[in-house]
């Protein structure tokens, strides 16, 4: 297993956020994998999505993190990194090293917490264009994410669109419905409204509104997964012999989601989480356009994979489609898999047989139009 | 490097004006959207539902786009393509008239090529008082993809009908153009229609 170091890149040249904010200097946590060729033609970025990060594939030097995308990107697998050289970077705002709101705020000598400003997705893809810069990559192969790593995907193919090749969005979504907006508040409003959360700046009072962290994921985590896929891993399946008649953890499908909720509220930031929502639902590129995504992706000049799967209800097949239709209808190259898998949203994370077949052929594809 | 095309695909190539836009509904490998693209510099998308033919689509460098043709089409656009294709397969689809009525919604042209029914070895056949099998036709009654059973003539009557032009209408067998009573002995059709501006059928 590849064992991997991250990088951390510093940045003081101010940045002007969407929200009107200012932000003096920077970092940002990068891992990179294989290597940058002469021409520097084969650099692929890879965008997260909410609780991500830069750590992408191979193992930490502490042995005990595999990237997120591990069955992805790696020597020979799909995104094949002895062909193309991998960048995976942790997002403003996010809490594995990147400057967030957990960090100290230069100004006051404490942390930013509810100080540190909102940043849309349209202001990640510029810092990942500085980021760019930094590291001499005027254009790349492939910015490729999914879900809210999708959509950074898109922005990048419309806010730069002489840097990107090609665009490759996974299971993502040019705008959030209501549905995934109300999901989105119900978890926010959790977080803050539980008593420890201290109006965004608990840091200072030594404590982390956990009970608002775990019900937010766990209503994320039942969004990402299928009612079936559900049915199938746990049923009526009970934790115990005899019901409690309490409001223990009754039935395995609690059970689980309260470990789930339980892991993530010890390594998740709360102040994170809350930013990030809020940039999913602003994240809205035709609105400029008066709502029309072919108007918005008219200037594009990337090749475009988009990719949806049939039991995902969080950024359902029609939302795929939604944007395949606005890019033919700009008449962009656009290539669409729609992936029959079980497994719900979460299924772009997971090692799926033909959603990896056309990841691995349409970069083989790439490879050979950019002569890797 | 040159690409070899099947000669029913090389036909179908020489109806197509260099540099058009091309939709192929069903279009399998995208071998010939692959020729066209690289021999005749058009703009090509594909559609296809089976997984395995989307993969050796997009590993021939071709733009495919996954969808079961009888979902609708609503994904184009009217007038997007100067060219759609339905290569063998609009007898596989239950709706054939509205099929024809998108292909000339979306397309200016529409290139549809079938099996001919009424080929004198399917002719016989039923005068035995069986099914044919053929080599056009290669599967049992109970079996067959297809749904829809039509002679050149008829189809001719249906695109008439639904508002084309006929604008070139050629019989193969074999691979070879036969000009001799097409309909008898041609085991394939091949049709190049226009949108008639005369008919407001696609409005």
């Amino acid at each position: 297993m590849h064992v991997v170091t991250p990088d951390l890149i510093a940045f003081d040249e101010a940045l002007q956020l969407r929200s009107g904010a200012t932000l003096s200097a920077y970092h940002l946590a990068i891992e990179t994998y294989g290597t940058l060729n002469s021409e520097r033609s084969n650099a692929v970025l890879v965008c997260h999505a909410l609780n991500a990060s830069h750590h992408v594939a191979g193992i930490s030097a502490n042995g005990d993190d595999l990237g997120w995308w591990d069955n992805m990107v790696g020597p020979g697998k799909p995104v094949d990194t002895d062909r193309f050289f991998v960048i995976g970077v942790n997002n403003l705002g996010s809490c594995f090293g990147s400057t967030g709101p957990a960090s100290i705020n230069p100004d006051t000598g404490k942390p930013f917490g509810a100080d540190f400003p909102l940043v849309t997705v349209e202001d990640w893809v510029d810092v990942q264009a500085r980021l760019a810069d930094r590291l001499g990559i005027a254009r790349f192969a492939c910015v490729i994410g999914g879900s809210l790593g999708g959509m950074q995907a898109l922005a990048w193919s419309i806010a730069y669109p002489e840097r990107v090749h090609a665009c490759v969005a996974i299971a993502s979504t040019a705008k959030l419905s209501a549905q995934n907006i109300a999901f989105n508040d119900v978890a926010r409003q959790a977080i803050l409204t539980d008593p420890d959360f201290h109006g965004g700046h608990y840091y200072e009072f030594g404590v982390v509104p956990q009970r608002g962290l775990r019900v937010a994921r766990m209503i994320g985590h039942i969004t990402y997964l299928s009612g079936d896929d559900m049915a199938e891993k746990f049923g009526r399946a009970k934790s115990a012999e005899v019901l409690q008649y309490g409001y223990g953890a009754d039935f395995e499908i609690e059970s689980y989601l309260r470990y789930q909720g339980e892991k993530f509220s010890r390594y998740f930031d709360a102040n994170t989480y809350l930013l990030i929502t809020k940039a999913l639902d602003y994240f809205d590129p035709a609105a400029a356009f008066g709502g029309d995504l072919g108007a918005a992706l008219l200037n594009t000049r990337a090749r475009f994979l988009i990719i949806s799967f049939t039991t995902d209800w969080r950024f359902a097949p029609l939302e795929g489609r939604a944007i395949v239709k606005a890019l033919l209808d700009a008449k962009r190259r656009v290539t669409y898999a729609e992936i029959d898998a079980p497994h719900g949203h979460d299924a772009f994370l997971l090692d799926d047989e033909k959603y990896h077949a056309s990841v691995r052929v349409y970069f083989h594809s790439l490879a050979r139009e950019l002569a890797l | 490097m040159g690409r070899v095309l099947r000669s029913d695909l090389a036909l179908v190539a020489n109806w197509i004006a260099p540099g058009s836009a091309v939709l192929d509904l069903g279009c399998g490998d995208g071998a010939l959207l692959a020729y066209l693209q690289e021999e005749k510099d058009c703009r090509c998308v594909g559609v296809e539902l089976d997984s395995a033919n989307c993969l050796m689509s997009i590993e021939n460098g071709v733009e495919v786009i996954q969808q079961n043709l009888e979902d609708g089409l609503s994904m184009f656009s009217d007038h997007s393509f100067d060219c759609v294709l339905q290569l063998q397969s609009l007898q596989m689809v239950q709706h054939t008239e509205a099929m024809l009525r998108e292909i000339g919604r979306i397309g200016q042209e529409g290139i549809v090529t079938f099996p001919n029914f009424g080929h004198w070895t399917h002719r016989l056949s039923i005068l035995n008082g069986r099914m044919p099998v053929s080599k056009s036709l290669p599967y049992q009654w109970y079996n067959s993809p297809n749904l829809r059973f039509s002679t050149m003539v008829d189809i001719i009557a249906l695109a008439r009908a639904s508002g084309f032009r006929i604008v070139d209408c050629v019989a193969l067998h074999e691979g070879h153009e036969v000009r001799f009573m097409p309909n008898l002995l041609g085991s394939l059709a091949m049709l190049r229609l226009a949108r008639d501006p005369a008919q407001n059928a696609f409005a």
